[in-house]
């Protein structure tokens, strides 16, 4: 009975503390059809905003890098500004604009003092960004050159040739598998057209979400809100249109192994498979599994095996990264080259053994305790919460995700963990990606040799010292 | 993952301040900024000693129930001598193998039970140990980083699989990094008898020499409360941190330190090139002019307002896409893919004002060394423009409340000033320090230091990849 009561008492405990640590989220739809998320923080004087559209590289089509291209020439004109001019209106008042792209969004930004003057002036400049932007053909230019500048350097890099070719072999013809910078004849053959009608489709009210966390009330968050989303309906865009579904992603169907050759010291090693989507049944469950698996550092089981037990790799994980479909599930490390074949044998029997046996009730309860204690940190910073908005609205995750979120850990049972793996995770049909190592013709470049493998028939890297 | 080390690239620090309102009203005579800004300031830092040197500084930021505490000992590589370089941060590596009363891999456990994020860091100047947590564990954190400031075992098989890990994280970091591997030979070829010629990771002929004693009678040495700094921000009490504190490290007993011998920099006799060729795709630059430190302000070696008209100088090159080099070089000219400019100006030692360049497609190395070399030119023989002055001064305000977003940030801040000696005042010095520059001062400066005398240039000249595959470093 004491004992219960000291559990009670510490519970109670914890939840008046989540109450205290999750922010409360308000969200709204504009008058012209743009979703808005708004978390109001007073302390410090300064506002973020984040426009996001599911315009990310999936949507790239034919034209790999178009998402990217799409919103570096955001900053390079807009309403008559050149460059330089957009560049000084945002620094001289303290201002950070900035725009990117991943898998599955686009996004615009803004952080900006909600003083008076560099307020005013901030959001003045970021309208003209979203409202008129001008796409001058003298920059699309120079950013093409730099594209394939930045192409050289992923060649350059035994890591990025390593993600580029996971993706490529983990989703085949599917659009999560276009290589977010493009390639060099896509970049070659990218034309402002192109550029301008991307925007014109994506970046529209009915495909878009505007997170804002700062130092306005709600009124002004209000305002803000229907200043972008009437910017918005420029260009003719009207409300625009939801962007299509990204289809399904197909199970991988067999195992497969690339090498690609590279004179590296070390290989970078990639393995996976396709792993769980936002809002995914089996998330928790994943989540929880993976944080033993290879997803809590030291005391995750991968860390031990390769890198304490063995001292084989300075960084060893897994993850999931849960998308709008399915994600990668993948497991990584980097080894010296005759080390190669050790280290991903270690990594496949604690996959395997995972996969077989699953956590411990005593992992289960000590990865619960590091989520569940760390859970505060998580929206400590307007930075982490405005990720969060984003993600939520995105994803349109339930409002009260945050407030859920210590619950839903805490449920899930070692025998869900178990059966999610079990059933989404599949041995014999991974992926394998190793870069690093003499290639077998002196006479090719990087290119890849391809094989295909049965899981327990992979053969060892070459290097041999 | 759990141990990482910042090449003490802090090449800027753009700060934080409790000048924001006054200064804020001389840059923009905003009559509505006082009463916002007022209620807006930073809280102060609370600084305590304990009986045996240990400093102690904490800060409030009640936003969130949460803690960053670190502990800073004044170690690094600028302490080592040839032949044991990376020894701070191997010492780093096993401070996470156990100690009497908590066997290797307990730690861990305590510290992930309790939910914290917890990592490890070294540069040239400083070794620090830190946990990020909500503020109710604060105390089981204190416990476990008083406990191995003196009570680390140094099992040597433990020591034998580390060692091979520091060796994969220097491959991982430097030796397959073209730019890198550059950076790390253009320091030892800058610096002739600075410390700060050894790469912080170390060389790797030093971690295969490297023994378990010398690590022992490393930390034996400088892990002592005299010689480190606890750091806590977040919502905290500062008195109860600091009586937590005492019952913690209280127990320790001051030790005398080895005397730290000057090292300084011989001069310079002219320009110094070196050409680096290897596996790559990109060429690239890497130019650096020897600078003194903010700490040769506070010694008394320079005027005080040096230093901060070299951080305005940086930041006039590079302080965003409106500075000179994204406008004139990447825009303008479109000579450059990147170009960056930073000033190292936050050492024990005086470090350089450096600068990067990386070509534009198809344009030569050295038309863009030239185009850099012609921007310093510059400087020397016109004044920047009132409107560059100003841009770089409200960055500088902007900047320092942004960075209170981070309480993380917040104590490294506070750590690496206080480890470094300028002390962690000189975070209220900063912000005025920058503001009261001048053009005057900006071109003083140039004409002063950006000079042949001072100038080391490294190039990266790419070799095909396909040539040859290097043998693993390792026997």
């Amino acid at each position: 009975m004491k004992s219960f009561k000291v559990i009670l008492v510490i519970f109670t405990l914890f939840l008046s503390q989540l109450v205290a640590a999750a922010p409360k989220i308000e969200n709204w739809v504009t008058d012209s059809g743009l979703r808005v998320y708004f978390v109001h923080v007073p302390e410090l004087p300064m506002l973020d905003l984040r426009l996001t559209f599911a315009g990310g590289s999936a949507y790239d089509g034919d034209k790999p890098g178009l998402s990217g291209m799409v919103t570096s020439m955001l900053s390079k004109g807009a309403a008559g500004l050149n460059a330089d001019q957009i560049a000084e209106a945002f620094e001289s008042v303290g201002a950070e604009l900035s725009s990117g792209s991943a898998r599955d969004m686009a996004w615009i930004s803004l952080r900006t003092l909600t003083l008076d003057e560099q307020l005013k002036s901030a959001l003045a400049s970021w309208q003209k960004i979203v409202e008129k932007p001008d796409f001058p053909e003298e920059d699309f230019a120079r950013l093409k050159k730099q594209a394939l500048v930045g192409l050289q350097a992923e060649k350059q890099n035994p890591g990025s040739i390593a993600s580029k070719a996971f993706y490529k072999n983990l989703y085949g013809d599917h659009p999560y598998a276009s290589p977010q910078n493009g390639t060099e004849e896509s970049v070659k053959a990218m034309t402002l057209a192109d550029v301008k009608s991307f925007y014109n489709q994506y970046f529209v009210n009915k495909n878009g979400l505007l997170s804002i966390v700062g130092a306005i009330s709600k009124d002004q968050a209000k305002e803000i809100a229907d200043r972008v989303s009437k910017a918005l309906l420029s260009n003719g865009r009207g409300q625009g249109e939801k962007a299509v579904p990204i289809p399904e992603v197909k199970p991988l169907q067999a195992a497969k192994e690339i090498r690609i050759p590279f004179p590296s010291t070390q290989a970078h090693v990639m393995m996976g498979q396709p792993g769980d989507k936002r809002g995914d049944k089996d998330y928790f469950s994943l989540y929880l599994g993976n944080h033993n698996l290879g997803g809590s550092g030291f005391t995750s089981r991968l860390m031990k095996e390769v890198r304490v037990k063995r001292g084989l790799s300075y960084s060893v994980y897994s993850y999931f990264i849960p998308m709008r479909e399915k994600g990668p599930f993948m497991v990584g490390l980097q080894t010296k080259l005759s080390q190669t074949d050790e280290a991903i044998k270690v990594a496949r029997d604690v996959l395997k053994k995972f996969q077989k046996e699953g956590p411990s009730e005593e992992d289960l309860k000590a990865s619960k305790m590091n989520i569940i204690g760390g859970f505060p940190l998580r929206t400590a910073s307007n930075d982490d919460i405005i990720g969060y908005l984003a993600m939520i609205g995105f994803y349109n995750l339930p409002l009260n995700y945050l407030d859920k979120f210590t619950e839903n850990v805490n449920k899930v049972t070692r025998d869900e963990v178990v059966d999610a793996f079990k059933r989404r995770v599949h041995l014999d049909k991974m992926l394998t990606v190793i870069v690093g190592g003499k290639p077998k013709d002196a006479d090719t470049d990087t290119n890849e040799a391809t094989k295909t493998a049965a899981e327990k028939n992979v053969t060892p890297a070459k290097a041999k010292k | 993952m759990n141990i990482s080390l910042s090449v003490a690239s802090q090449a800027r620090i753009n700060f934080l301040l409790t000048f924001l309102l006054l200064f804020s009203l001389l840059l923009f005579s905003s009559t509505t900024l006082a009463k916002e800004a007022s209620s807006k300031q930073s809280s102060p830092v609370h600084e305590y000693k304990l009986d045996n040197g240990m400093k102690i500084l904490v800060k409030q930021d009640k936003r969130a129930p949460v803690a960053v505490i670190q502990v800073w000992y004044k170690i690094g590589t600028s302490y080592e001598h040839e032949g044991i370089t990376g020894l701070s941060h191997a010492l780093e590596h096993m401070m996470f193998k156990g100690t009497k009363k908590h066997k290797s891999g307990e730690f861990e456990k305590m510290v992930s039970a309790i939910g914290a994020r917890n990592n490890a860091f070294t540069s040239q100047d400083y070794t620090a140990y830190y946990e990020v947590l909500a503020n109710d564990k604060l105390e089981t954190a204190l416990e476990i980083e008083a406990d191995r400031m003196r009570n680390l075992i140094f099992d040597p098989e433990e020591f034998k699989k580390e060692i091979n890990v520091v060796k994969e994280e220097r491959r991982w970091r430097t030796d397959d990094k073209p730019t890198s591997l550059m950076r790390e030979q253009f320091n030892a070829v800058a610096f002739l008898n600075s410390p700060y010629r050894a790469p912080v990771i170390g060389w790797m002929v030093d971690l295969e020499g490297m023994k378990l004693d010398d690590a022992k009678a490393w930390y034996k040495k400088w892990y002592t409360p005299n010689n480190a700094t606890l750091v806590v921000v977040g919502d905290v009490n500062p008195d109860e941190v600091y009586a937590m504190a005492k019952k913690y490290f209280g127990v320790y007993k001051s030790n005398p330190l080895p005397e730290v011998k000057a090292r300084t920099e011989v001069e310079q006799k002219g320009v110094r090139n070196i050409i680096l060729k290897l596996p790559a795709k990109l060429a690239s630059l890497r130019m650096g002019f020897k600078t003194p430190g903010m700490i040769s302000a506070k010694q008394g070696k320079v005027p005080q307002w040096e230093p901060y008209a070299l951080e305005v100088l940086a930041n006039i090159l590079d302080g965003g896409d409106s500075a000179r080099f994204a406008k004139n070089l990447i825009r303008g000219k479109s000579i450059a893919a990147g170009a960056g400019a930073g000033y190292y100006g936050y050492g024990r030692l005086p470090n350089m004002l450096v600068i990067t360049g990386t070509p534009a497609k198809d344009v030569e190395t050295g038309k863009l060394k030239k185009a850099l070399l012609d921007e310093i030119e510059v400087l020397k023989t016109e004044l920047v423009s009132e409107k560059e002055l100003k841009r770089v001064k409200a960055q500088v305000i902007a900047g320092e409340v942004y960075e209170r977003d981070s309480i993380e940030h917040m104590a490294t801040l506070l750590g690496s000033l206080e480890s470094v000696g300028l002390g962690h005042q000189y975070m209220d010095e900063y912000v005025p320090g920058v503001l009261a520059v001048t053009a005057q001062q900006i071109q003083d400066v140039a004409k002063k230091y950006l000079i042949d005398e001072h100038l080391t240039i490294a190039e990266l000249v790419p070799q095909p990849l396909n040539k040859k595959v290097k043998e693993g470093a390792a026997k």
